[in-house]
């Protein structure tokens, strides 16, 4: 089995705003153009034109459907991927050593060398994060693009997560949670961002911000009074609007 | 124990090179960086410094390497060998495809050129295969806008010069209301989510209009899952509040709309309803100030909104008056609309109310001081955050030209466009429709067309009608039937070559167009026409050439195919005398050119086009000589000036003293300055000239100097499309031209002034068939030939029906089951899904999701050929038969719009088939199929 640091010097991770993600996919297939080009073995499709096409994806998005007791139903687009816990179940139930979280910033990671391929950290990681490659038998999962993020060969600004960059809504945010001033502590601090299944007891560092409550303007969200008074008629056929026109002109 | 961590590579090499061009997964026309390595393409991210996209890109955009690569690619020109739709061809040389299209064509142009019908589909080149058009001298050219969404551009351009996506945008940095109508994940396709997110960080609210809570309406603060059809009613009536309660721009609609424009009120005169205008055609206005009659744009005129005029003994009443009498009716009030638009009443008065309460108590102003066509200097500029944005939810119904124009209207109304905070356009919008061209349709054997194919009609002395009276178009836009057609019916000439009517053409010549699946109506019956035989056992249709860079379903009704490259393969300008990627504060224009050549011998389309045209000695593609005048489209892109100094591309021209900017001589070098720039240009509008564009003479100047316009071109917006009139006059009897008797009625009770609405549900037998069913497309395929891509396949494989619970529980189905769905013209039998965030009476899939069994390089097992489904199979290109013997057209009665969402059905719970009904038998795939496993890693 293998241990997890006692601390990491950094905590970096993702932001995802569940109140501005469209559903897109646009993370979804960036992150799959990246990593299929660089870190490790290239994420696999078997039947890739066939009857049951299959491939590795290290981030995927979800949708889910919500009937609130009052009101319209909603829609939640949720995207995700591994969640970088601080006590992350997949490396310590890694039997070679290959899961590991690094010391400096808190990634996970896989050492596809070293893994064997036996699957028990998909078993373990309780978010269904980290997928089996088809074709090389090795454990893939997200990097955090690591090698993106300190990339030299890339320009500055480029040094972000590929699902980061190219993120059309500005749902998606990279930072260090180790750092109270960063963006994504002060987003998270902001709008209240949470943890997915905290009772799993993982600390996952990535966090979602929740949707804004929707649908305020409907009956009964208590705002019809207060929009009330903008309707108020200044005349009740085209005569008297004619004379509230020449007033309004008169004004002018 | 840990091992040590491995020591990794944390500055690896991202690429050999990075080659920046233009996206063409959709018609959005992002930047993209593409790296490359050993020569081949290893990641496609957006370009941050591309004023479309400012470095994001979407999942098609990211998914390009797949399509690049795809297996559907066709790799070589095809002669068919087989009968028509078998999938049968044989490989041919260039040579012999070009002689062979050289052979048909030539002929027909020296003898009528209309027998040619030249269409293209999702074409970015319009301005240029217009050229082509226009030399070769057929009237039958158009694009796919008849079929997508012509009604909101004609509507937006009728009405104010130009509407939403590519002609313009919200005020992303000001805005604080931002209300989408209808909009499914569609046009503009990135810079929405941009603009959504950006809004949104920033607290503003979003409202949704929508029967289907998904994309954009998933994420909006407010959702109105509103009747399908029904939009025009709910915005009007929301204008009938806002009148009501005074909430509108009064200072705005004075100055800058026709809304003080007098009306004819002589029911006797053959100018009643008609606009009073001086000698010179200028509309005049009654000055407050002066007490009397001046033209509208002269300094300091105070128009007056409720004057009355007595002239030669007729009254004149103000738009203001008409518009008044009308909106202030108790037939707008949302009581009296509630039912129908599926929204209460109450509910209708809260969103008019917040429209109110943002419009006017968070307006603001801007401290950029501006001077107005009439010489008035303003010292700021009025804000009015209330945005919007639509597009073919509400166009894509035989009500939709109306309802675009109501909602243009409303924007009006609330002084919101083109000011801080609202809708603005982009360069070379505002252009109205007086600035724009007439249709041309007159023919010449062996000479060019009279002018433009397309354009806007302003009379019925304009319309597109043989001297006979019949129409002079195979599609018959600009005819009585659908006089404002700006874009033509695409979704006809197929039906109407096949019926003759109005007559019989020899070729039919495509462009990346999906007639024979889901680019047409009634995907059967076109299958049939296009392979239907006369008695002497010619083919009906006796000649089509296409052109498409896949093996799509199309491939196999043509005869001859001219395999297009992939979109990093070619050359391509997004140019300014076409449809540009210009921002509200800027213009733009771009290029795509060859980042990797192809491994195929496929030609792009346009540079085949510039050898076809050198081929039949068509005059603006020969020299003096009668050589091939441009070599490739490249060449043509460099050379080609449509007027002294104005070319496809508006950047890096040649100037007296160097390089400049719109205006300018043939620069050879031109597209390499591009490709240094990132391959895109951009210029900025000067602060102060970015507003009141229509209206602000420092904008009007700018764009002279670009080139935009020859001459200032300041004017009104028409809250009253005084065009509409003309038609409706002739309806009742006025001028020569007149329409056929069966029209009159229509002509009159459609073609009103200002905006009304009528209900298509009854010639759509709503009575039996209650249920409307829509489609949408997919963020992550819009626009796209990317529903084959591996990738992207595997996001949407196949389609569901999703259905309200109150059908699922009516029908007694449960998710997995399948439903037969009726329309009057067909059934399906499908599977379904149920969806609790939809209206409760409508029922859609996501579209062009369902394959043909042989197209693609798809598996003949591939889900989408035996789970996906088309709902085109249930919508025919007509309306079902009113019983007096005419062809009724399945469009909109004023511009001819494809009215694919009126589409009414019924449900029943069916037994599980094998397969998606109906299943077409296989077609033969000319590229083979794809490979069974991808680790596509080009890099070492």
């Amino acid at each position: 089995m293998t241990t997890l640091p006692h601390s990491t010097t950094k905590k970096l991770g993702l932001v995802i705003d569940l109140d501005t993600c469209v559903g897109c996919h646009a993370c979804v297939i960036s992150c799959k153009g990246w990593n299929t080009e660089n870190y490790g073995a290239p994420l696999a499709d078997t039947d890739a034109y066939g009857s049951d096409p299959s491939g590795t994806f290290l981030n995927r998005v979800h949708s889910y459907e919500v009937q609130p007791p009052q009101g319209e139903a909603q829609l939640i687009h949720f995207p995700k991927s591994c969640l970088h816990c601080e006590d992350a179940p997949c490396v310590t139930v890694c039997p070679t050593g290959a899961s590991y979280k690094r010391v400096e910033d808190g990634i996970v990671l896989v050492n596809e060398s070293d893994c064997i391929g036996c699957g028990l950290c998909a078993w373990a990681c309780p978010y269904g994060a980290r997928e089996m490659d088809a074709v090389e038998k090795v454990m893939k999962k997200c990097t955090l693009c690591v090698d993106r993020i300190y990339n030299e060969n890339l320009p500055e600004e480029d040094r972000e997560p590929a699902c980061v960059r190219t993120c059309p809504a500005g749902a998606r945010h990279f930072g260090d949670f180790a750092d109270p001033d960063s963006n994504v502590s002060k987003l998270t601090a902001e709008r209240g961002g949470m943890d997915l299944m905290p009772e799993q007891g993982t600390k996952p560092v990535n966090k979602y911000l929740p949707p804004r409550p929707k649908d305020t303007l409907s009956e009964g969200a208590g705002d019809i009074d207060i929009l009330a008074p903008y309707l108020e008629p200044v005349a009740q056929e085209a005569k008297g609007f004619l004379g509230w026109l020449d007033k309004t002109l008169e004004k002018l | 124990m840990p091992k040590d961590q491995p020591d990794l590579d944390l500055s690896p090499k991202v690429s050999d090179e990075v080659r920046k061009t233009t996206c063409y997964m959709c018609a959005c026309r992002c930047g993209i960086n593409v790296h490359l390595k050993d020569g081949k393409v290893a990641y496609i991210e957006g370009n941050r410094d591309h004023p479309v996209n400012q470095g994001v890109l979407c999942a098609k955009g990211s998914a390009g390497i797949m399509q690049v690569n795809a297996p559907s690619r066709l790799r070589k020109p095809l002669k068919r060998v087989g009968e028509r739709g078998s999938g049968e061809f044989e490989e041919i040389e260039w040579d012999e495809a070009l002689q062979i299209a050289t052979d048909w064509l030539a002929p027909i142009r020296k003898d009528d050129p209309s027998k040619l019908a030249f269409f293209t589909g999702r074409d970015q080149s319009q301005s240029f295969t217009s050229f082509f058009a226009q030399n070769f001298g057929t009237p039958n050219y158009a694009a796919h806008g008849g079929f997508c969404s012509v009604n909101m551009a004609a509507a937006g351009i009728y009405t104010m010069g130009g509407a939403f996506w590519e002609f313009g945008q919200p005020d992303w940095d000001h805005t604080k209301l931002f209300m989408l109508f209808g909009v499914a994940e569609d046009h503009d396709s990135n810079p929405i989510k941009m603009g959504i997110g950006k809004i949104k960080a920033r607290g503003a609210r979003v409202i949704g209009v929508n029967p289907i809570r998904t994309g954009y309406n998933a994420v909006a603060d407010d959702w109105v899952g509103i009747t399908p059809g029904t939009d025009g009613l709910f915005i009007l009536s929301m204008v009938h509040c806002l009148m009501k309660a005074g909430k509108i721009d009064v200072n705005y609609l004075a100055q800058y709309t026709n809304a003080p424009c007098l009306v004819n009120g002589d029911e006797k005169s053959p100018e009643f309803g008609l606009l009073l205008r001086d000698d010179d055609g200028k509309e005049l206005v009654m000055d407050r100030a002066t007490g009397k009659l001046t033209p509208f744009d002269q300094k300091g005129v105070k128009p007056d909104l409720t004057a009355t005029h007595r002239h030669a003994g007729i009254s004149h009443r103000t738009v203001m008056q008409h518009m008044a009498e009308r909106y202030l009716s108790d037939e707008y009030a949302p009581e009296a609309v509630a039912d129908r638009v599926g929204i209460s009443a109450k509910r209708i008065r809260t969103l008019a109310a917040e429209i109110a309460r943002v419009a006017f108590e968070e307006a603001f102003e801007l401290n950029h001081a501006w001077t107005d066509f009439r010489g008035e200097t303003h010292l700021t500029m009025q804000g009015r955050p209330v945005s919007f944005h639509s597009m073919r939810g509400i166009s894509a119904h035989a009500n939709g030209f109306q309802t675009c124009r109501a909602l243009h209207v409303l924007q009006i109304l609330l002084g919101s466009v083109e000011v801080p905070g609202g809708f603005r356009f982009k360069p070379p919008y505002p252009k109205p429709a007086t600035a724009h061209p007439k249709p041309h349709c007159g023919t010449t054997p062996d000479k060019p067309l009279d002018g433009p194919h397309l354009g806007f009609v302003h009379g019925p002395d304009d319309l597109a009608l043989k001297d006979d009276g019949t129409p002079a178009r195979i599609d018959k836009a600009f005819t009585w039937e659908n006089p404002m057609s700006a874009h033509g019916l695409m979704h006809m000439v197929i039906s109407n070559a096949h019926a003759g009517d109005p007559y019989k053409i020899d070729t039919l010549f495509m462009y990346m167009a999906n007639m024979s699946w889901n680019s047409s109506m009634n995907t059967g019956g076109v299958m049939e026409m296009l392979t239907d035989k006369d008695d002497n056992g010619d083919y009906v249709i006796p000649r089509i050439i296409y052109s498409d860079a896949y093996s799509s379903e199309m491939v196999a009704y043509a005869d001859l195919i001219l395999p297009d490259t992939t979109y990093l393969e070619r050359h391509d300008c997004i140019s300014l005398l076409d449809r540009p990627i210009c921002e509200a504060d800027a213009a733009a224009d771009a290029i795509r050119w060859p980042v990797i050549e192809p491994d195929r011998d496929v030609r792009g389309f346009q540079s085949v086009l510039c050898e076809l045209g050198g081929k039949l000695g068509l005059p603006g593609f020969t020299n003096e000589d009668g050589s091939q005048k441009y070599a490739d489209y490249a060449d043509y892109i460099v050379n080609h000036e449509r007027k002294p100094g104005i070319g496809p591309l508006a950047g890096f021209r040649m100037g007296e003293d160097g390089l400049t900017s719109g205006r300018g001589g043939v620069n050879a070098s031109q597209l390499e300055n591009y490709i240094e720039n990132g391959g895109f240009f951009v210029e900025h509008i000067p602060e102060g000239a970015n507003y009141y564009k229509p209206w602000n003479a420092a904008y009007q100047d700018w764009a002279v100097g670009m080139g935009l316009y020859d001459s200032p071109q300041p004017y009104l917006f028409s809250l009253y499309v005084e065009p509409m009139r003309r038609f409706q006059l002739a309806a009742e009897g006025h001028g020569d031209q007149q329409p056929p008797d069966h029209l009159r009625e229509r002509i009159k009770a459609t073609m009103d002034p200002l905006p009304i609405w009528y209900d298509p549900a009854p010639d759509n037998k709503v009575d039996d068939y209650p249920i409307t069913a829509l489609t949408q497309r997919p963020m992550a395929m819009y626009h796209s030939w990317g529903s084959q891509n591996a990738w992207l396949r595997q996001l949407h494989g196949h389609n569901p029906l999703y259905l309200p619970t109150k059908l699922m529980r009516e029908n007694n189905l449960a998710d997995g089951d399948w439903a037969k769905v009726t329309s009057p013209h067909g059934e399906i039998t499908v599977p379904v899904l149920e969806m609790a965030a939809l209206n409760e009476n409508t029922v859609w899939t996501w579209n062009a999701i369902g394959k043909r069994k042989g197209a693609w390089a798809l598996d003949e097992n591939a889900p989408e050929a035996t789970k996906g489904f088309l709902l085109n199979h249930l919508i025919h290109e007509l309306l079902p038969p009113k019983g007096d013997g005419l062809r009724w057209a399945n469009s909109d009665p004023i511009t001819g719009q494809a009215a694919w969402f009126d589409l009414k059905v019924r449900i029943e719970k069916a037994d599980a088939p094998a397969e998606s009904q109906p299943a077409m038998k296989p077609i033969k795939s000319p590229v083979g199929k794809g490979p069974k496993t991808l680790t596509w890693k080009v890099g070492k």
